[in-house]
Order: structure tokens, then C-alpha cells, then sequence
């Protein structure tokens, strides 16, 4: 019997996990995809955001505040790359202009710490390449980025490396409630569990219901991104938002951590909750929506597009709460969800605790944890060193990106590592170049295949059924 | 360290430009080469049709390549093995690195560039759909089959017909894959004539033209395309799509110079071909850094990489002894009605031995036209064509002392109709 599962490994998932590594219990985390950050948290924006957008007195808003201020300390403490190049919304008209004020106003009563409105002449200044039509902004200097899945990640191994234990491949498919205790049906048997954390995303809505909560729906609403090469990483240095209307946020163009730059995402309900495709006409209305706001953006230099799938309760808040006795549901994670994860994370505690969970602090409990440096990162003299522990860092099997063999080796052999060609590339972006994996992709299977000791037919792109491979020649 | 020469790149490229500069009277150079044998592309190349120009035969890719890498050999030219180069600066030092020497910077005198190019993928052309296995560039399949011995699909789609994807058409079916078609964007091939012929109608592989694909389908593993038809503004025509089931989705929809050191460097790099800038000895804007093969614009025949990289080889060879002049007094060549480039296009007619092959794309498909070079409204040369088209790469000889008249001014390239 271990003391408490959580169900799901996204951001919401993992940043639990990491808080309750902290203490002495036995945690275990499920998860049915392949890899950690296989759903929302693989294709969002990555943008922390200021904290304005979110109506006063939502769960949203409190912790999107409460989150944004952690990331600082966190990233810090996680070896990933955040960067606070803040934001601006900007309008279009004198009537947009009044939008702004209103979203500046929200933003004073949310907390947002450093919001200014800024006039054309100010915003062009700080951004040469927005558009002639733009006419003033509400510049928010607290919005940062950051790569979703490389936190999600860090914060997945911290908690592995304190103790909590992962299983991937599984899949929660029934809940049963003993009188003290549940029995947490899965794809890979029975996992028996005092308390339950729901953070199953897209899912939680199932989930919620196997745990005998009041009913919610989650509404899978998609958003379709082009991602633009290096070159283009600092056509501009905030992230740009439109003034949203009622049809949404409306696209942001944004540089992202590392140095490309991203155009999305719009906003189009679907049917299937795992629906990521794209579409022409999306990807279309992405471009054009970008152009809008920025002048000049180079299209040739598109290196992919991707879809994400927001989680959209039918509340319109964050829904994290207790459904029954011993469980916690932190459902409805849509955006900010990036943002207020750690904070997120501190309110399931509290609540696990008022559900009786008893937190004893571990006296030897790591926070600490080292980025797989990857060989392009480091200075000469780690280079050197590096090169003297293992010469495979002296070969390059990611032109685009200058990933070495010896980091591939190192992101498959550390722990939570890396078992199919997309993990290799969420962890190292090999593959994530301007190429996109035409030329190191082949390689990477056959260096998967020799160190995990399996046949390269048997390695999987990301998840069960995505063979890369189908045989041998004649 | 401190060299001469310093190629970068073994493929037909590198290896024909440090045959040459030896030949040329130069001791001193180095071959660097990321993989793991020389020969480039050419080393998946296993099908035949090399070296009709240059030794009479049909050869295979590395047979081909043999001949170079044997004359290296014998000339005891030095070379670097799983060798990346990572720098490379205007001052021409160069950072690489491999697992035996770790990291390696080098001064060197001259630089040829020969890293030939890369494929575009589907992220290039923003193909709409979901991100299933099974999608993947000609090339990259060429490397899994003729190479590491695995097939990468039963039910295949090509899309574009540039010449790695006929002949993966041609490979995927004799190794029992089902290709069910070659789908093309526009009303014409990218690729060469012979191999729709050998690759296509040999086996009976439908190709589409004006034809793409609109949308990919599958969530782990792909399971088919919708494919559409194409108006003459290459926009899908609605109403025309239709879903075709297959596992695999090769892409041979282009090749790109890699050129990412050579921008670092600071070399001139021309728009339309996406290689740098060279002249008749294939140097680059850069006095010392020359460039030949498709870095500097793509080839469809491994017969004019080797050409060219003679003369970067000569050229070279030519820098280091001094003996390569400079003058003012230079000619520009330039493509004009029909000819989207040629190369090169910066003539000191002083450096010409004998000619100048100029090398040419046109843009379009035309018939019964001469292809022809004029100064102003003169015609220096022109030959008669019965079809021309942007998948074969067309050229014309100028003579060095009709160039010597010239001297400085331009010529322009053009298509007139007969
Ligand atoms: C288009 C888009 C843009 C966004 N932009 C931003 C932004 O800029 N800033 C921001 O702060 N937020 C943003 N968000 C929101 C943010 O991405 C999400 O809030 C966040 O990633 C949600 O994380 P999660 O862990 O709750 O869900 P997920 O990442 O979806 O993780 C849930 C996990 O649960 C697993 N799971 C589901 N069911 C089961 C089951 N039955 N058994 C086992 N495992 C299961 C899934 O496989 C998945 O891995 C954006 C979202 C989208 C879609
Ligand atoms: C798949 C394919 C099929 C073809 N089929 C035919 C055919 O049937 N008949 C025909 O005549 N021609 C054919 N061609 C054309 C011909 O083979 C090519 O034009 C020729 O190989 C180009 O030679 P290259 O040396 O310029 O480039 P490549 O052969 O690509 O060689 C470039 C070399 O540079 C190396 N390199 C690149 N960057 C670096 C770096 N940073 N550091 C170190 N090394 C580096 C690469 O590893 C490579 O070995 C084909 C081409 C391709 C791509």
C-alpha cells in the first residue's frame, strides 16, 4: 500500500509530485503515455504569464500571481532556462486602447507587480518591428518563458531522485474505494493507494468521476503553433499578445527560451480530446494573426508546426478541490496552468493534509538537481573535461543543434531517461533543428537500439504503436 | 595547428578539390569529414548512373566515390574521420571536433567549403495533420535501407519527385514495399528525365502532377494521406481531395546548401541558390575561402560537382602560391527571361585557363528555345534546346578569350524562343 498516487506526469503532475517528495511518504506517479509531458505540457506556449488576464477572485488569478513569483526560485533551484522578457498586449485602436486600461486595472487588483501602459512611440522603442497600426500597449515586465516540458521534467527527476516512484504505460482505468484506502485499477494492474491525486488533464473529468465528485466536463479546445528557426529569435524580446476578444486571447508571437521563435495559437474546439492535429486553415489564421502584430516575420523560415489541446472546464476556474474523502482533484488546468503549477501544487498539499494526510518533512530531502549539461553548453575547460571522461562527446550526432553522442547516452541513462526518439529530443533537442531530424534521426534510433539493448524495429518515435522502423531488408 | 588547405566536407565535393590542389603543387591539406567514411552522399547512392560525363561508364554512387577516395589514398592526402566542424571565421580559423583528438582548431590558409546540402522536411512546407512515425525525408530512408539494412515502410507515398524520391520509389518496391504513388506540386518533374523512366514507369508507379498532400492522418504510426489536386497558383483545389491509405510519407521536396558555417564566416550567399557567391575559381566573397558542390547550389550530377571542385581545388591551390589575380576589372553573369541563376557569376577573366562553364536553372518548363549568353544585345553564344526544365541543371561554355574581350561588364543568360 503506498500513501499517496497521482495520476497524471504533466506539469500539474509533477510539480505535486516534487512538493510531496519532500515529505515521508510513498508516492507513486502513473502515467499512460510513454514519456512525462506527453499531453497539454508538451504543446503549450510556454509563456509565465503577468497574471492580468484572469478575472479577480479566481482560483486563476490567485495562483497565476502565486505562481509567476515562484519561478525565479524554482528554475533556479531546477537547473532550467527562465527567461523574464516580458510581456505587452497591444492594441490596435483608441477602443482597444481601453481594453488595456481594463486589463491594467485587473492586473493592479490581481497583484501583478510592475505593469505600466506604454504609447506607440514607448512601444516601438522597446519592440522596432511591431506593427504601424499599433497604437499603445499594457506592458507587463513580470512575463517570462520557459520550456514546459524541460520543467516538467526537472521536476519529475527531483522527485525521482527523493523517492518517488513513476510508472509509465499506465493507464487509470477504474477507481474502487475501500473503507481507508483505494483500489486504483490500471492497464498494468491494481495499485492500492490512501489518498488520490487527479491530475490527468485533458482526463480529469473521467477521473473525477471514478472518484465520486460532483460532475464536470472538460471541453478539449485545440491551439496550433509554427515554429520559426533561430534565425528569427529575436525578431522581437517580449512576448506579444493582442488585446483578446471575445473569441479569445487571440495570437501571441514570442521568442521562446531557446531562441526560436513561436507564432500561436488559435483557438478551435474539437471533438476527440486527443485530436493534435493541425490544420491548413488554422495554421493560416496563426500566420495571418502574427502578421498582424509583428512586421517582417520570415516565413521560409518555418521549421514546424505543432497543436496543443487546452483543458477547458465547464466552470470556467481552475477546479481543484476534494471530490470524496482522501482525494484531490486538480482538474481544469487549462492556461495559466504553466504558470500556477508550483502554486498549484502548494494548494493539493493543504488540501491532502485536510483530507488527514500526515506531512513529516525528510531530513535529507535534495532540492538540488544538476541539467544534464549538454556538451554545446559547456565553457573550454568542461568541454575538456567532458571529452576526457567520455570521447563520445567528441561526436556530433545533431548537426542542427550540435547534440553529441556522449549527451545522448547521458539523457538515456539519467534517471527518468529518455526511451524513444521524441524523449531524446525533449530532453537534448536533438532532432529539434532546422533539420527536424532528417539527418541525426536514423542515428539516434540506431544509439537508442545499442543502449537499451533492444532491437532498433523495436524503438518507438513516442508512443505504443509508433514504430519507426517495420524490418529488415532483403 | 596551422595548415594550408583545409576542405571541409569529404564527399565528391572535397575529395575532387584536394586531388586537384595536389595535382596544383600543394602538400599540405586536410580533408575533415563528419562521417564515418568519405564518399558524402554519394556512399547511399547505391543505384547506377554515375560518372557518365567524367569516365564514360555507369558507376555506382560508391564506386564512384572509390575512384576519389583511392586517388586520395595514393596521394597520401590527410584526412579527418567522425570529424564535425563547428566554426569556421572570417580570418579562416576553424573549430571541430571528434572523439580521438577531442577539440581541434585549426589556422589554415585557404578554405574550401564542400558540406554539400540537407533535405527539407515536412515542417518546411507546413503539411497540416498529426505527428505520427512513419513520415520521414527520401534521404533519411535512403540511410535506414541502402546503408544500416532496415525498411522503414510497406505502403508508401512519395511526395515530390525530386531524384532521391524516384529512386526510393525504385528501392522501397524492390525491396517489397507497395508504392502506391509520387505525388507532385507541380505540372512538371524536379528530377531527371531517366529517372521517371527507371524508377516510375519501370514499375508502374503512378506520378501525380499538380497534385500535394493536404493533410497527414495518424496518431502513433501513419495511416494514410489525403492528397488534393493543385490550381496554378499551387493551391489546393477544394472539392479534389481524397484520402490514400499508406505507413509511410517520404518527402523529396528540395535540398538546401548547408550553410550555416559559411554565414557564420561571413560569406556572401546568393537568395535564389542559397550557396555563397563565387567566381570563376570558385571563391567566395571572401579572399582564401572557395566553395564548390552543393554548397553552392544543388546538383543533379555528380559529373559537375566533380568539375567544379576541380577548378576550387586549382583556385585554391593557385591562392596559396599568389598566383590567383585581382582586378577590377570583372565580369558579372547573371540569369535573365527564364534562368532563375547561374553559377558562377563573377568572372576575372585574367584567372580563366581555357572556358568558363557557366551552369544554369530555368524556371519554368519550355520547349524549342535557345539558351543563350549576350552582352547587352550582342549574343556571345547560344544553343538550341528542345526542352529545358528546372529539374535539369543546364550550362554553356564561354571561351577565355571571348571573355578576355569582355573584360569587365556583364552577360546575361537567356531563354529565346527558336
Ligand atoms: C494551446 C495551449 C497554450 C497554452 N499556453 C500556456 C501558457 O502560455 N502559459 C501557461 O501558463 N499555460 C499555458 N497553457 C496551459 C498549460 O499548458 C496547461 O495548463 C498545463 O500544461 C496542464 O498540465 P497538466 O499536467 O494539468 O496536464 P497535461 O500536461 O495534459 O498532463 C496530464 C497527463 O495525464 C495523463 N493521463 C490522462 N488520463 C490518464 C489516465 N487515465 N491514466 C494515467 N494517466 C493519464 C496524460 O497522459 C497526461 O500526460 C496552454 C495550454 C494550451 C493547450
Ligand atoms: C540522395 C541523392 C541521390 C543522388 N543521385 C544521383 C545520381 O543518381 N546520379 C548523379 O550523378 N548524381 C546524383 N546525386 C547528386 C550527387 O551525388 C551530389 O550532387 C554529390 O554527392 C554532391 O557532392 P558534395 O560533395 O557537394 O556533397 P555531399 O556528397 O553531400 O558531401 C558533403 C560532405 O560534407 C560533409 N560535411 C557537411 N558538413 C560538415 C561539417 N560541418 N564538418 C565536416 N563534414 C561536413 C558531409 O558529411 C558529407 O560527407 C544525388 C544526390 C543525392 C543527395
Amino acid at each position: 500500500m503506498i500513501d499517496v498516487i497521482v495520476i497524471g506526469a504533466g506539469i500539474t503532475g509533477t510539480a505535486i509530485a516534487r512538493e510531496l517528495s519532500k515529505y515521508q511518504i510513498d508516492v507513486m506517479v502513473v502515467e499512460k503515455s510513454y514519456d512525462i509531458a506527453n499531453g497539454a505540457t508538451k504543446a503549450n506556449s510556454g509563456i509565465v504569464h503577468a497574471g492580468y488576464d484572469a478575472k479577480e477572485g479566481t482560483l486563476k488569478a490567485k495562483l497565476n500571481v502565486m505562481g509567476n513569483e515562484m519561478y525565479e526560485d524554482l528554475c533556479k533551484e531546477l537547473d532550467v532556462d527562465f527567461i523574464r522578457n516580458g510581456s505587452l498586449v497591444i492594441a490596435f485602436s483608441d477602443e482597444e486602447m481601453k481594453h488595456v486600461e481594463k486589463l491594467y486595472e485587473r492586473g493592479i487588483r490581481n497583484g501583478v507587480k510592475e505593469l505600466e501602459i506604454i504609447d506607440g512611440e514607448q512601444l516601438r522603442k522597446i519592440e522596432p518591428n511591431i506593427s504601424e497600426n499599433a497604437v499603445g500597449a499594457l506592458h507587463a515586465k513580470t512575463g517570462g518563458i520557459v520550456s514546459p516540458y524541460e520543467l516538467a521534467i526537472a521536476l519529475a527527476e527531483i522527485a525521482f531522485q527523493n523517492g518517488v516512484k513513476f510508472q509509465f504505460q499506465t493507464e487509470v482505468r477504474n477507481i474502487k474505494r475501500r473503507e481507508d484506502y483505494f483500489i486504483v485499477e490500471t492497464s498494468r494492474g491494481n495499485i492500492e493507494a490512501k489518498y488520490v491525486v487527479n491530475a490527468a488533464g485533458l482526463f480529469a473529468d473521467e477521473i473525477n468521476r471514478m472518484l465520486g465528485g460532483k460532475e464536470f466536463r472538460i471541453i478539449p479546445r485545440k491551439g496550433e503553433y509554427c515554429l520559426l528557426d533561430k534565425t528569427q529569435g529575436k525578431h522581437v524580446k517580449n512576448t506579444i499578445f493582442q488585446v483578446p476578444t471575445s473569441k479569445g486571447k487571440g495570437i501571441l508571437v514570442s521568442p521562446t527560451v531557446h531562441g526560436n521563435l513561436l507564432l500561436g495559437p488559435n483557438a478551435v474546439e474539437i471533438y476527440e480530446k486527443d485530436d493534435t492535429s493541425t490544420t491548413f486553415e488554422g495554421l493560416d489564421e496563426v500566420i495571418k494573426g502574427a502578421q498582424r502584430s509583428v512586421r517582417n516575420i520570415n516565413l521560409r523560415d518555418v521549421i514546424t508546426s505543432f497543436t496543443g489541446v487546452r483543458a477547458t472546464p465547464d466552470t470556467g476556474d481552475f477546479i481543484i478541490n476534494s471530490p470524496s474523502k482522501g482525494a484531490v482533484n486538480a482538474a481544469g488546468i487549462e492556461s495559466p496552468g504553466l504558470t500556477s503549477a508550483p502554486a498549484v501544487a502548494l494548494m493539493v498539499l493543504d488540501l491532502l493534509r485536510e483530507q488527514g494526510l500526515i506531512l513529516n518533512k525528510k531530513e535529507n530531502f535534495n532540492p538540488k538537481r544538476v541539467k544534464p549539461r549538454r556538451f554545446i553548453d559547456m565553457n573550454q575547460e568542461e568541454k575538456e573535461q567532458a571529452l576526457k571522461e567520455n570521447k563520445l562527446y567528441g561526436r556530433v550526432i545533431c548537426r542542427c543543434e550540435h547534440i553529441t553522442e556522449g549527451d545522448i547516452i547521458n539523457a538515456i541513462y539519467r534517471p527518468l531517461g529518455a526511451r524513444t526518439v521524441d524523449g531524446v529530443k525533449k530532453r537534448l533537442r536533438a532532432g529539434m533543428g532546422r533539420c527536424q531530424g532528417g539527418f541525426c534521426m536514423p542515428r539516434v534510433v540506431e544509439i537508442l537500439a545499442r543502449e537499451l539493448k533492444v532491437e532498433p524495429e523495436e524503438i518507438l518515435k513516442a508512443g505504443e504503436g509508433s514504430k519507426i522502423l517495420t524490418g529488415r531488408t532483403k | 595547428m596551422e595548415r594550408e588547405i583545409v576542405i571541409i566536407g569529404g564527399g565528391p565535393a572535397g575529395l575532387a578539390a584536394a586531388v586537384e590542389a595536389r595535382k596544383n603543387g600543394i602538400e599540405d591539406i586536410l580533408i575533415l569529414e563528419r562521417d564515418k567514411s568519405l564518399g558524402g552522399i554519394l556512399q547511399q547512392c547505391i543505384h547506377n548512373g554515375f560518372g557518365l560525363h567524367i569516365f564514360g561508364e555507369q558507376l555506382t554512387g560508391p564506386e564512384y566515390a572509390d575512384r576519389f577516395i583511392k586517388e586520395v589514398e595514393k596521394l597520401n592526402i590527410e584526412y579527418k574521420l567522425d570529424t564535425m566542424v563547428l566554426h569556421i571565421s572570417s580570418d579562416k580559423t576553424i573549430q571541430a571536433i571528434n572523439p580521438e583528438d577531442g577539440i581541434i582548431n585549426i589556422k589554415a590558409k585557404a578554405i574550401i567549403l564542400a558540406m554539400g546540402c540537407r533535405e527539407r522536411t515536412r515542417g518546411a512546407l507546413n503539411i497540416p495533420g498529426t505527428r505520427p512515425a512513419g513520415v520521414l525525408t527520401a534521404g533519411a530512408a535512403q540511410r535506414f535501407v541502402n546503408i544500416e539494412g532496415h525498411m522503414v515502410g510497406k505502403k508508401v507515398v512519395i511526395l515530390g519527385s525530386g531524384d532521391i524520391g524516384l529512386i526510393m520509389a525504385r528501392r522501397m518496391t524492390l525491396e517489397g514495399a507497395k508504392v502506391e504513388m509520387v505525388v507532385e506540386l507541380m505540372p512538371y518533374s524536379t528530377g531527371l528525365k531517366r529517372n521517371i523512366v527507371q524508377c516510375l514507369d519501370d514499375f508502374n508507379i503512378p506520378l501525380l502532377f499538380s497534385h500535394t498532400v493536404v493533410r497527414i492522418h495518424g496518431k502513433e504510426r501513419l495511416e494514410g494521406v489525403t492528397i488534393a489536386k493543385v490550381g496554378d497558383d499551387r493551391k489546393p483545389i477544394p472539392g479534389t481531395e481524397r484520402f490514400v491509405e499508406c505507413d509511410t510519407l517520404l518527402l523529396s521536396v528540395g535540398l538546401i546548401p548547408e550553410n550555416e558555417l559559411s554565414r557564420e564566416a561571413g560569406v556572401k550567399i546568393n537568395d535564389i541558390t542559397s550557396g555563397p557567391v563565387v567566381d570563376e575559381s570558385m571563391q567566395t566573397s571572401i579572399d582564401g575561402i572557395f566553395a564548390c558542390g552543393n554548397v553552392v547550389h544543388v546538383h543533379d550530377l555528380v559529373d559537375f560537382v566533380t568539375e567544379e571542385s576541380r577548378l576550387a581545388g586549382r583556385g585554391a591551390a593557385k591562392y596559396i602560391k599568389k598566383e590567383l589575380k585581382k582586378s577590377d576589372e570583372r565580369i558579372y553573369a547573371k540569369g535573365n527571361g527564364g534562368v532563375r541563376y547561374v553559377v558562377p557569376c563573377i568572372i576575372n577573366s585574367e584567372n580563366v585557363d581555357n572556358e568558363v562553364n557557366f551552369f544554369m536553372r530555368v524556371d519554368n518548363v519550355y520547349r524549342n528555345v535557345y539558351l543563350c549568353a549576350k552582352q547587352g544585345d550582342t549574343v556571345i553564344t547560344k544553343v538550341k534546346k528542345q526542352m529545358v526544365s528546372p529539374g535539369e541543371m543546364e550550362h554553356l561554355k564561354i571561351k577565355r578569350e571571348v571573355l578576355k574581350q569582355i573584360k569587365k561588364g556583364e552577360i546575361t543568360f537567356h531563354l529565346e524562343e527558336v
